[in-house]
């Protein structure tokens, strides 16, 4: 059990119903030309992989699958890294079950 | 602006906001409840156990009517290694009784329920609606909430706090810090559907008999945590949640772990050709009684995750969410019936109700253990998890070693990994955390 094991995140999300709000992301990655050790701890830490790093090795965020759980606020948001809010009403993952 | 005034706008709808909110309707208060999910219940996400005693204080005859999984006959505690868990079990036909104390909920459907309860009980319920500040006086005090509707700026004399784990407007009102990563987990589940009689086979139960599974071990790598399997009765919740610093020193994924608990061999069997339905993921307050942030002040108190007051030792959220959701509203109701001011001062008397009730007295009793725990997280979820199985292998498999050299080699295996000193040093912290 030592071995990683492969997951696929995308496969996890597709069972969640969402609202999408298009063009109104409710989490903001600040510009950045390294990322901060915070930034790359949510590289690994979202648990929806919401955060992937970009082909010049910034960190950038698709907030499709967000599951608004708020671990990255806790790591990335004092440090001024990312802006957090949360979706507007209606918006955002719809629980089935919770 | 809305020109309606209320009593008290009560922000989130969970068991806290629910509670506070009934509480306060079912004495004639003008109550208005805000929710940013489509309806109550679609943004919360919880294991999730139900206890009885909390909800009868507030809807004695629930069982008749709410949605409720199956009530808990059996209790199971796994320390893991990579091959094996050990366990201690507890199963009496005491909890087959007329009035359960345990039961299992679905959430989504169970908030839905208790929302009507509060609609009932006179209160208006606004869902789809995004509170994003607290409105506040030239002198600070609270006076109402701004929405993300048109005119969305609301006034009431209070403003209950019922926002969750990871609430924004308290901390942007600067009225309490953002949660530290050392002070929360991160727990992901997911919703595994099977036939029911499958269910029942698997656990060993007669009808809507219930069991939980809390797992402790090699499974959170080192890292402080837990995992957790409850039966409900057309499926399962499996998840497990570790501290979000730990996540962010080891650089562990979340679904890394679920799906290496998933596939250990005690657990893969109990889910075995299910089929996944959900998959989410929740903070939980850890940081325990030294982490309750201010809990009231001029024109507002903080209730529930909101305020932290979760026991992590004992898995209890939920009803401490819904006693001082029921707490804090009786204090304002008392407040409003002498009417009084809803000042820091007069709304104390929240703060001293909760005190002299099971919330705080439990939290203060635990209060050094999530140090202790978080601290030496190798040795409490690693190094013994795997001293203690080896030492039941031991113990067990016959192959001609006599029984005294099995006992030393056993005790040696202790003593090396964490020598005496530890050893004792572990269990006299242990004891004292836990006193």
């Amino acid at each position: 059990m030592s071995t990683e094991v492969a997951v696929r995140v995308e496969d996890k999300l597709f069972y969640n119903r969402y609202q999408v709000d298009p063009g109104r992301a409710h989490i903001k990655v600040r510009p950045h030309t390294t990322p901060s050790p915070q930034l790359k701890a949510l590289l690994k830490a979202c648990p929806a992989r919401c955060y992937e790093l970009n082909d010049s090795g910034q960190v950038e965020i698709t907030v499709d699958g967000c599951i608004e759980c708020g671990t990255c606020r806790v790591i990335g948001e004092a440090s001024g890294d990312i802006e957090w809010s949360y979706p507007r009403g209606g918006y955002g993952v719809l629980f089935k079950f919770g | 602006m809305i020109e309606e005034r209320f009593d008290a706008i009560v922000v989130g709808a969970g068991m806290a906001g629910n509670a506070a909110a009934l509480t306060m309707a079912q004495r004639g208060m003008k109550v208005l409840q805000l929710e940013r999910g489509e309806y109550s219940g679609s943004k919360n996400v919880q294991g999730a156990i139900l206890y009885a005693d909390m909800l009868e204080k507030l809807i004695p005859d629930f069982r008749e009517e709410a949605p409720l999984e199956r009530h808990l006959v059996e209790q199971r505690f796994w320390m893991l290694d990579d091959k094996s868990h050990v366990g201690l079990h507890y199963k009496s036909d005491d909890f087959n009784e007329e009035k359960p104390n345990r039961y299992t909920i679905i959430r989504a459907q169970f908030d839905k329920w208790f929302s009507s309860k509060v609609k009932e009980a006179g209160a208006t319920v606004l869902c789809e609606t995004t509170v994003t500040e607290l409105a506040q006086d030239a002198y600070g005090k609270v006076i109402g909430v701004k929405t993300d509707r048109r005119d969305g700026e609301i006034h009431a004399d209070v403003v209950v706090l019922a926002e969750g784990v990871n609430g924004l407007l308290g901390t942007r009102a600067g009225l309490r810090e953002r949660p530290k990563p050392e002070n929360v987990a991160l727990a992901v589940k997911e919703m595994h559907f099977l036939p029911r009689e499958t269910i029942e086979a698997r656990f060993n139960l007669k009808g809507d008999e219930g069991a939980v599974i809390e797992a402790a071990g090699t499974i959170s790598r080192g890292m402080t945590g837990m995992g957790f399997i409850y039966s409900n009765k057309e499926c399962i919740s499996l998840g497990i949640g570790c501290l979000v610093s730990d996540f962010q020193k080891t650089g562990e994924t979340p679904y890394g772990l679920l799906e290496r608990f998933k596939q250990h061999p005690s657990v893969a069997p109990l889910i075995e050709g299910s089929e996944v339905k959900e998959y989410s993921a929740h903070l939980i307050p850890e940081g325990g009684y030294n982490a309750i942030p201010q809990l009231c002040g001029d024109g507002w108190v903080v209730v529930g995750d909101a305020a932290q007051l979760n026991n992590a030792i004992h898995r209890e959220g939920s009803n401490l969410a819904m006693t001082s959701g029921r707490i804090a509203a009786e204090a304002i109701f008392q407040v409003k019936s002498r009417r009084d001011p809803m000042t820091k001062e007069n709304l104390a008397l929240y703060k001293k109700m909760l005190e002299e009730s099971f919330v705080i007295k439990d939290l203060k009793k635990y209060k050094d253990m999530p140090a202790l725990l978080h601290n030496q997280s190798q040795n409490f979820f690693l190094t013994y998890p795997q001293l203690v199985s080896k030492a039941m292998q031991n113990f067990v498999r016959v192959d001609g070693t006599p029984k005294k050299e099995k006992e030393s080699s056993m005790l040696r295996s202790f003593v090396s990994a964490r020598s005496w000193t530890g050893l004792f040093g572990d269990a006299f912290k242990f004891a004292r955390a836990w006193r």
